[in-house]
């Protein structure tokens, strides 16, 4: 009996449309009492896979089995029925409602809330955890969310929890904190599978690693008998040449200089607390920090996008050496200074590019104004169009190809390269190799190290430290909307941007003071 | 004036609009705009008609009985606007079109579906003036609490009304109740506000909506029902007159809760014959009173989104259809 | 609380097919299926008709036909009948493109009419025809475009729901209309205004309907140039697909919403002023007479563009001006071409389903293990 695994996938096909095959073929197992990790970049199918096995996706070819037997799982209460929850990456909460409603919703059964809301205390008592089952989920932080999602499973006494990147929005005393309540459900002969991309994650974690690439499953290995070496080969599919190149520039003057910005949220909450430092010419500023501690408002507030309780945004030009102040221009006005200023923002589709819009009128986004006439020019984005389509190899069927039918590297090619086209000298990038495989990244990264040499000033949103690491030539890192330290690309680690990361969430509530003097040592 | 007969008649010209717009909050918490309820509310009302005219002629008036006098019409406008909500829930859940369009072509259909039977009745009953008289169904419809009227103003503000006052009064209730108090209530208010959330929970969307748009439907078609069956006594096309419409306003007026629109369709009721109290020679002043109900929609619409408390915004996914695999 | 988790039974059967969004259908397809759409439609309300009254579908058909196109008063009239209901179409069309549901074409063009008619009525014996023809142009475009401003501005600045908003700015309007009707009524208490002799458009080659035809052709080329070619066109694509892209490439938004709101109203207070001053010559509450819902559904239908509109306008009128002569033929009432009308938008609407999804059917390989 107990040689049965918990989930048994045989040739798992997964198409979108007719071109996308999202997965193919994929047969994997998952035993009871074990905790399996589902490893792959960006990309490579596994939200997919595990979105067929929770009922959201039905597959094209292939079969399900459960404990043995064959299963048809066609919406998530047929999921639920066979033991199986999952955590999403983007929360499945309704915002009006409560932590206790949204935990009971879909539940067949007696309704009684108030009882709900004992048993919610109850569990999370049991596991550590503090809610209050009664708040909305709209007055929530995120990890609250994570919190009400993870208990809503175990409230429906699931058997097999599959939680998709749970770490990407935490910190690692709360990744340390879930990965013990983890262990323990898999002690009590429950069955884990977790989908991440971090390898030191899937070592700390997991006690086997599947892994996918493109869509196709590769193989399963032991994660006793894996390295971080081995995982990445599986997961890439050949060695990865680690070193992205970084030359040394001599002439590095301020090109930016942002002083005291504070930002805040419609709840009046600071985004952004006192952020002050130089962007230079001809070097790549990185910034690092945990997803959501205030990355996307400071790229915003400098592009003209957010509006700014206080401080300073001044830049130099290059040419006459004017201080010009940029706080409070719109990006219209920005441009009317003269500043070249371009800005890769983190949502691609939804803020850098129009998705129905092909390539062409894409590429006019930033320049349609020019000119006194009425009318639209096409000729010129056209001509660009072609022009980024062969520099950059993108691959689309003509530059009448709406952008939304790209791939998620070609439409960051086209942003990318329609940005850089304006020969800016401050160039903002927003996780601009969020998605796309190794090649398109490593384009991207040539890319940003070429706008570089030209002498513009780079300023690089990451997640992956590695990559800042060996990019970037400074790093600021963010923790909570405040800068907890700037670090030296050449000389500084993984290590110490994660122990920076951290800090600003875990020392609250002490001194600015006692925060510089850690940072100095 | 008398207060009490002023209330009395704001509660009877309200009660069309509570079926109405507690009909169209039940559909709107699915997420879905049903512009159709001016449609429907003429299909409820003809389709009763309909029964009444035909049980009527077949039975004589002096042979009625009481209780298929009423059931029958009853019957007849709860199936008329279920097919009506039918259609719409295919086109709009099924089919996923569009809800404005969608709801605009249904109010098309359904007023000429009201005034094309109605003419056709009209003309059988070979009336002098263009109107079905269905006065001997009506009497059945009409019968009020016998004491009301030794209770003074006391009894007629609140004890006499027709049946299907109370029944308005008592669905709007319940709608209230189970939205805010039972699992289906949860599970609809789910599935209007985040429909991929409350499909990942495995609450079966599309019934949801199906049930949310049918039952609104059948609800908000009764509206019309009352009024032309109870209310007037007798249908003339186009005698609904724009009723539908506000039934939507009210929606807002009440902010998508069920228990008040109850004190909302007096109000309603009141903005809409206030007029009346105005210098009945003065037609002019008149016309300006009749915009009232619509101005204070419009404040009150300006209102919940100066305010943007989220419990008093409309269901988020209102006006979208979902698909599952949508990406 | 484990009450609800039990063993599923493994004898349920798959779904035997579900539905796929298509990637793009050729337009050849497209409009094939569209035209099965109308062909089932016109089938359908026959059989309904032939239920209803026992008359040969022939009968129907050739009805439908001769009250569209019979003589040659009727060709005009559905001519006429399909430029207004054109205009208001197109005046829509960029609030729509915009995302912004404007539901209230039907109180614009009665407030451009009512503009007009106040005009003709107080300035008409006042003024030269020339400058009472500029003032009442003026004052029609300009009440328009106010009436629609009006919800636009709270969109703009607090994101109001418009289309809840303009359909509540019908009634005002119509209301403001019925007002009007009595202080101004010829006689006095009839309620309504008769002939308004004064500032009357003169008929174009002695052709009553010409005007507008030649307006609607205009404006048909000017809205097909505005939205493809213009920068203002551009932008309002660009704020309909996202706001977030707007504010990122510095498109003031507001200004963008109230600017094309603007114009959609002017251009329906435009559509009150050529029937009011154009063929009507005098205003009540129902000159609008629904085209302003209609028009949402030709827009619609043409998929937002000026030229597939002219169709889509000409088939509703066609199938509006036919089913009418069905009606006077069976001496049915005048609604029954309402329904056949909504019959017709009902099968449009569904057929777009067929368009942007396909039903594909699972194969279910047996594995014998």
């Amino acid at each position: 009996m107990n040689n049965v695994p918990a989930i048994e996938l045989r040739n798992i096909t997964k198409r979108f449309g007719t071109k996308v095959v999202a997965n193919k073929n994929v047969s994997l197992t998952v035993e009871r009492g074990e905790i399996l990790a589902i490893l792959g970049e960006n990309g490579s199918g596994k939200t997919t896979l595990m979105n067929m096995i929770s009922g959201i996706y039905f597959p094209d070819e292939g079969q399900i089995l459960i404990n043995g037997e064959e299963a048809v799982i066609a919406s998530p209460k047929d999921a639920f029925r066979y033991g199986i929850g999952m955590i999403h990456q983007h929360f499945k909460l309704v915002d009006v409602l409560t932590a206790a409603e949204n935990i009971v919703l879909g539940l067949k059964g007696s309704f009684n809330l108030k009882k709900a809301a004992e048993d919610v205390k109850r569990i999370a008592a049991q596991y550590g955890f503090e809610i209050d089952p009664m708040k909305k989920i709209y007055a929530m932080s995120v990890s609250e969310k994570q919190t009400v999602e993870i208990i809503k499973v175990l409230y429906r006494g699931a058997d097999i929890l599959i939680l998709d990147e749970p770490t990407a929005v935490l910190t690692p005393q709360e990744t340390e904190k879930l990965f013990k309540i983890l262990r323990k459900m898999r002690d009590d002969g429950k069955s884990i599978i977790i989908i991440t991309h971090k390898l030191h994650e899937v070592l700390a974690i997991s006690d086997r690693v599947a892994v996918l690439r493109k869509g196709e499953y590769v193989g399963t290995v032991v994660t006793a008998e894996a390295t971080e070496t081995s995982l990445t080969e599986a997961m890439v599919g050949k060695k990865v040449d680690l070193n992205i190149e970084r030359s040394l520039s001599a002439n590095t003057p301020d090109r930016l200089i942002i002083k005291g910005l504070t930002c805040v949220n419609r709840d009046l909450q600071k985004v952004l607390d006192n952020v002050s430092f130089t962007a230079r010419s001809g070097e790549i500023l990185g910034i690092a920090g945990i997803s959501g501690s205030g990355q996307r408002e400071l790229l915003e507030a400098i592009a003209g996008l957010q509006h700014i309780q206080s401080g300073e945004i001044s830049y130099i030009d290059p040419n006459s050496g004017v201080l010009e102040n940029l706080r409070d221009k719109t990006p219209v006005q920005i441009r009317d200074l003269g500043v070249r200023l371009s800005f890769v923002p983190e949502d691609r589709l939804g803020m850098g590019l129009v998705g129905n819009m092909d390539i062409t009128d894409n590429m006019m986004l930033r320049s349609y104004k020019a000119g006194n006439s009425a009318f639209l020019h096409r000729k010129e984005p056209r001509m660009l169009a072609n022009e980024i389509i062969e520099s950059l190899e993108v691959v689309t069927p003509s530059v009448s190809t709406p952008v939304r039918r790209l791939s998620g590297g070609n439409v960051q090619k086209v942003l990318v390269g329609r940005e850089i086209s304006s020969a800016p000298t401050v160039l903002m990038a927003a996780y601009p190799v969020r998605g796309l495989d190794i090649n398109s990244s490593y384009t991207i990264y040539n890319l940003l190290n070429q706008q570089k040499e030209r002498g513009v000033a780079v300023i690089f949103v990451g997640e992956d430290l590695d990559v800042l690491v060996e990019l970037c030539d400074r790093i600021l890192v963010l923790g909570s909307g405040k800068v907890t330290g700037i670090l030296d690309g050449r000389s500084t680690t993984k290590e110490e941007i994660g122990l920076y990361m951290t800090k600003s969430t875990a020392m609250e509530a002490e001194e600015n003071t006692a925060k510089e003097e850690n940072a100095d040592e | 004036m008398d207060f009490s007969v002023f209330f009395q008649r704001a509660v009877m010209q309200g009660i069309p609009l509570l079926y109405g717009s507690t009909g169209e909050i039940i559909t709107e918490k699915s997420g879905h705009l049903n512009l159709g309820i001016p449609g429907i509310m003429y299909v409820g009302g003809i389709s009763g008609v309909i029964g009444a005219f035909v049980y009527q002629n077949s039975a004589g008036a002096g042979g009625m009985n009481p209780f298929l006098a009423v059931f029958i019409p009853f019957i007849c406008s709860v199936l008329g606007s279920l097919i009506m909500g039918l259609i719409y829930a295919f086109l709009t859940v099924t089919l996923r079109a569009n809800q404005n369009v969608t709801g605009l072509a249904l109010t098309t259909f359904g007023v000429g579906v009201g005034n094309f039977f109605g003419g056709y009745l009209i003309k059988l009953s070979n009336a002098d003036i263009p109107s079905i008289d269905i006065t001997p169904t009506s009497i059945f419809f009409k019968k009020t609490l016998p004491f009301a009227e030794d209770l003074g103003w006391f009894g007629k503000m609140f004890f006499s009304y027709t049946f299907m006052v109370y029944l308005a009064i008592i669905i709007a209730l319940i709608a209230a109740y189970v939205l805010k108090k039972t699992r289906v209530g949860l599970h609809l208010r789910a599935v209007g506000e985040n429909p991929a959330t409350a499909d990942a929970a495995g609450i079966n969307v599309n019934r949801y909506k199906y049930s949310a748009i049918c039952t609104g439907s059948v609800i908000a078609g009764i509206g019309g029902l009352y009024y032309v069956v109870d209310y007037i006594g007798s249908w003339s096309n186009d005698g609904f007159g724009d009723r539908g419409w506000l039934a939507i306003a009210l929606v807002i007026f009440a902010i998508w809760r069920p228990h008040l629109a109850i004190p909302g369709s007096i109000v309603f009721g009141g903005l809409y014959i206030l007029f009346q109290y105005i210098r009945s020679d003065d037609l002019a002043a008149q016309e300006i009173f009749k915009m009232a109900p619509y101005i204070v929609t419009i404040i009150v619409l300006i209102f919940i989104s100066l305010r943007k408390k989220r419990e008093n915004q409309p269901p988020q996914a209102l006006g979208t259809s979902y698909f599952r695999e949508d990406r | 609380m484990n009450e609800n988790i039990k063993a599923a039974s493994s004898k349920k059967h798959e779904p035997r097919f579900h539905i796929v969004k298509r990637d793009q259908m050729k337009w050849q397809k497209a409009w094939a299926i569209r035209f099965v759409a109308i062909v089932s439609a016109l089938l359908f309300s026959a059989l309904i008709t032939v239920l209803l009254t026992g008359v040969d579908p022939i009968k129907f058909f050739s009805a439908l036909v001769d009250g569209a196109f019979g003589t040659s008063r009727r060709r005009w009239l559905l001519i006429y009948e399909t430029s207004i209901l054109l205009c208001v179409a197109l005046a829509l069309t960029p609030a729509f493109k915009m995302r912004f549901w404007n539901t209230g074409g039907e109180g614009q063009v009665l407030i451009g009419g009512m503009a007009t008619a106040a005009c003709m009525i107080l300035l008409g014996d006042k003024l030269p025809t020339p400058l009472l023809f500029l003032v009442m142009i003026v004052a029609s475009v300009a009440a328009g475009a106010i009436w629609a401003v009006i919800p636009a501005f709270f969109k703009a600045i607090w994101n109001t729901n418009e289309t809840l908003f303009t359909l509540m700015m019908n009634y005002i309007a119509i209301q403001l209309v019925g007002y009007f009707c009595q202080i101004w009524a010829t006689p006095k208490g009839s309620g309504t205004i008769g002939i308004i002799p004064n500032g009357q458009f003169p008929a174009l080659f002695g052709n009553q309907y010409l005007l507008n035809v030649i307006v609607v052709v205009a404006l048909t080329a000017f809205m097909f140039v505005y939205l493809k070619y213009s920068k203002h066109g551009y932008e309002i694509s660009v704020v309909g697909e996202s706001e977030n892209t707007a504010r990122y490439i510095g498109v003031n938004v507001k200004k963008v919403i109230v600017r094309t709101v603007a114009l959609s109203g002017a251009i329906c207070g435009m559509v009150g002023l050529l029937l009011v001053a154009g063929t009507e010559h005098s205003i009540t509450k129902n000159t609008a007479g629904g085209r302003g819902f209609t028009a949402i559904i030709v827009s619609w239908m043409a998929k937002f563009n000026p030229l597939y509109m002219v169709f889509s306008a000409l088939l509703i009128v066609f199938m509006d001006r036919g089913a009418k002569q069905v009606t006077t033929l069976l001496k049915l009432n005048d609604s029954f071409s309402e329904i056949i009308t909504g019959i017709l938008i009902l099968f449009i609407i569904g057929c777009e389903f067929f368009i942007n999804y396909k039903i594909a059917s699972k194969s279910h390989k047996e594995d014998k293990n």
